[in-house]
């Protein structure tokens, strides 16, 4: 098979891509500062999501508690740089190490006890609660009190620091959004993408093909678990103050993984698209409803347009939308 | 002795959770779906008892059992009208309907009783029994055999009722009950049902012993997995003891250690189980 032609997109694809690129890098150049901060979250989201999107989408096991990864990224980085000044890059590198650790450490606890299904979401749920009240009493990061960075000019950009714009973190995060993006597109394409589908399809026929099944399946967990961590060190340095009980929240976890399965569990750019849909809906939700004064009414409609969504739309957005504008994304 | 007022003390209030947790593990036993809704729906129980002693001056324990009947309605409807397109459907899906439904739950709540918390004045809330060298809460006292009631009117109507044997039936083994003519469909109606009167008398008990807030229902969503998954899901007499343990290692945990980290000490219980015993303490493998 010839490496290049598997890994090339369709043109339609690619053509879309391509739009979407450019007319991303252009943005920030026309909008105003609030669109660029909401932007900034829609692509946290959007990272986050294709990091979960490994574990659960491709691989098929369903995580609840991806805030760990979030939480282990971020205060790595931020205490090592608040407490010795080391580098964000490096800091980063090391909660990638940690939270990789700490994916592969809990996958392989639980599939090598035949924790499956149910029980291992709820098990993912269990060490990330676990894990924020432990960094609650945890003094050396501020416990619960939260870990500080110290607050800079919010012009210019220090990439070397990481200290700069809201535009400077946009476009780092776009870069961080689209690699990921390539990425999985061809991981997809490698023997453990497909190896990943398999299992997802079934697992039990995948270990009689004699696919290594815990194998692939840790090494699902402990990718998107890095994946995640290094978004979480991007988290710290942008929003600058860390917070156990908010960081580290099943709110966070439910967040990241509601974004890929609005948008498409289990295809390269559902994620992105749900991301987009989602905080979009929020921000218009926060917009309309700050005219009426009642508690519950922002996220009543939340809620209802999460329940139409999944009335009408249950495999996702983005396999609609990419039927309606011809677009075959390779083969999933 | 000290030691033992705590232990029992926590047995009592463990009681009140594995009636919670026992409406999760009959949901999960018989229909296969999570309810990620089940603290929510015990926060609504808790809101009904609420406005029912403040417009009447009815204690909550006498508003039980409207309270359970209206909970009861409410699961029916939900699993007719919207969770039954959904048991066939891959885990996410169903994650993602109830996550609507619980947002939508507590947006409502926020939207009727605003973001304070609230509580019923009891005029024995500070009253006790002496037992030898024990001291035990009235109030705790009256939640946990309260309960326990409702365990054994559960347990009864599981054994001794024929829609309690055909919904036992439906959890067995699905397409069976479906060949012998039973309505599948109305009886999983009857099971969310069962369920969230369940959670609802429990959030009648509950508010006994704390105070409302629409906010809390996710730690007792939380609360309510972790006790059914050290049971065993779908195991009554597991959600029993593992409410019972969780009572215990929380109010153990709260004296000795520190009050804001007894939920890690549960949550490590869990991962204890999970790690050595999967299917629960007293789950099927």
């Amino acid at each position: 098979m010839r490496a290049g032609a598997a890994l090339a997109l369709p043109r339609r694809a690619a053509l879309a891509l391509a739009l979407f690129v450019v007319a991303m890098l252009a943005l920030p150049l026309v909008v105003n500062s609030y669109i660029v901060s909401v932007l900034v979250v829609i692509l946290f989201a959007s990272y986050f999501g294709q990091a979960w999107n490994i574990v659960t989408g491709f691989a098929g096991q369903l995580s609840l508690g991806h805030a760990l990864y979030v939480g282990l990224g971020a205060y790595t980085a931020a205490a090592l740089f608040t407490h010795w000044g080391v580098l964000p890059w490096i800091g980063m590198l090391a909660g990638v190490v940690v939270a990789g650790a700490a994916g592969a450490l809990i996958a392989a606890l639980s599939f090598r006890f035949r924790v499956g299904g149910v029980y291992f979401a709820l098990l993912t749920i269990a060490f990330a609660e676990f894990t924020r009240i432990l960094f609650d009493h945890f003094g050396w990061v501020g416990g619960a009190s939260g870990l500080f960075l110290p607050v800079s000019s919010r012009a210019g950009a220090d990439l070397l620091h990481l200290r700069g714009s809201p535009v400077m973190f946009y476009y780092l995060l776009l870069a961080l959004t689209l690699g990921a993006l390539t990425l999985t597109h061809h991981l997809l394409r490698r023997r453990i993408g497909y190896y990943w589908q398999a299992i997802r399809e079934d697992e039990e026929a995948a270990q009689a093909l004699g696919i290594d099944v815990f194998r692939y399946k840790v090494a699902a967990m402990a990718l998107s678990a890095a994946m995640t961590s290094v978004g979480g060190a991007f988290l710290a340095f942008y929003e600058n103050n860390l917070y156990p009980d908010t960081v580290f929240a099943i709110g966070r976890s439910i967040e990241i993984i509601t974004a890929p399965i609005i948008g498409g569990l289990g295809t390269l750019f559902g994620p992105v698209l749900g991301a987009f849909v989602l905080t979009t809906l929020g921000e218009a939700m926060t917009s309309l409803s700050s005219g009426f004064e009642l508690n519950g009414l922002k996220q009543w409609c939340y809620g209802a347009a999460l329940l139409l969504i999944v009335a009408l739309q249950p495999a996702g957005v983005w396999p609609w939308l990419r039927a309606r504008l011809g677009i075959a994304e390779v083969r999933r | 002795m000290l030691y033992l007022n705590i232990i029992v003390a926590g047995l009592l209030t463990g009681a009140v959770y594995g009636l919670m947790a026992l409406g999760l593990s009959v949901i999960f036993g018989v229909i296969r779906v999570v309810n990620f809704a089940h603290g929510e729906m015990m926060v609504v129980g808790m809101y009904a008892a609420w406005l029912i002693a403040s417009r009447t001056g009815l204690d909550p324990i006498a508003a039980l059992p409207l309270v359970t009947a209206g909970l009861f309605l409410l699961g029916y409807a939900l699993q007719r009208v919207l969770i039954n397109r959904y048991i066939a459907r891959p885990e996410h899906e169903q994650f993602l309907l109830l996550l609507a439904v619980a947002t939508i739950i507590t947006a409502s709540l926020l939207m009727g009783f605003g973001p304070d918390a609230r509580n019923v004045q009891l005029d024995y809330a500070y009253d006790s029994y002496q037992l030898g060298p024990l001291l035990l809460d009235k109030v705790r006292v009256l939640a946990a055999a309260g309960a326990v009631l409702g365990v054994a009117a559960l347990w009864a109507f599981f054994k001794l009722t024929r829609t309690g044997k055909a919904i036992r039936a439906c959890a067995d083994n699905q397409t069976g009950a479906q060949v012998v003519g039973l309505d599948v469909k109305r009886l999983y109606a009857v099971t969310f049902g069962i369920g969230a009167a369940c959670v609802g008398a429990a959030g009648c008990l509950m508010l006994l012993l704390i105070d409302v807030q629409p906010y809390i229902a996710t730690d007792y969503t939380l609360l309510a997995f972790i006790i059914v998954i050290l049971g065993g899901l779908g195991s009554m007499p597991g959600a029993l003891l593992g409410g019972l343990l969780v009572g215990v290692s929380e109010a153990l945990s709260g004296f000795v250690v520190d009050p804001s980290l007894k939920s890690a000490f549960s949550f490590a219980l869990l991962i204890l189980v999970l790690l050595v015993r999967p299917q629960g303490l007293l789950g099927r493998a």
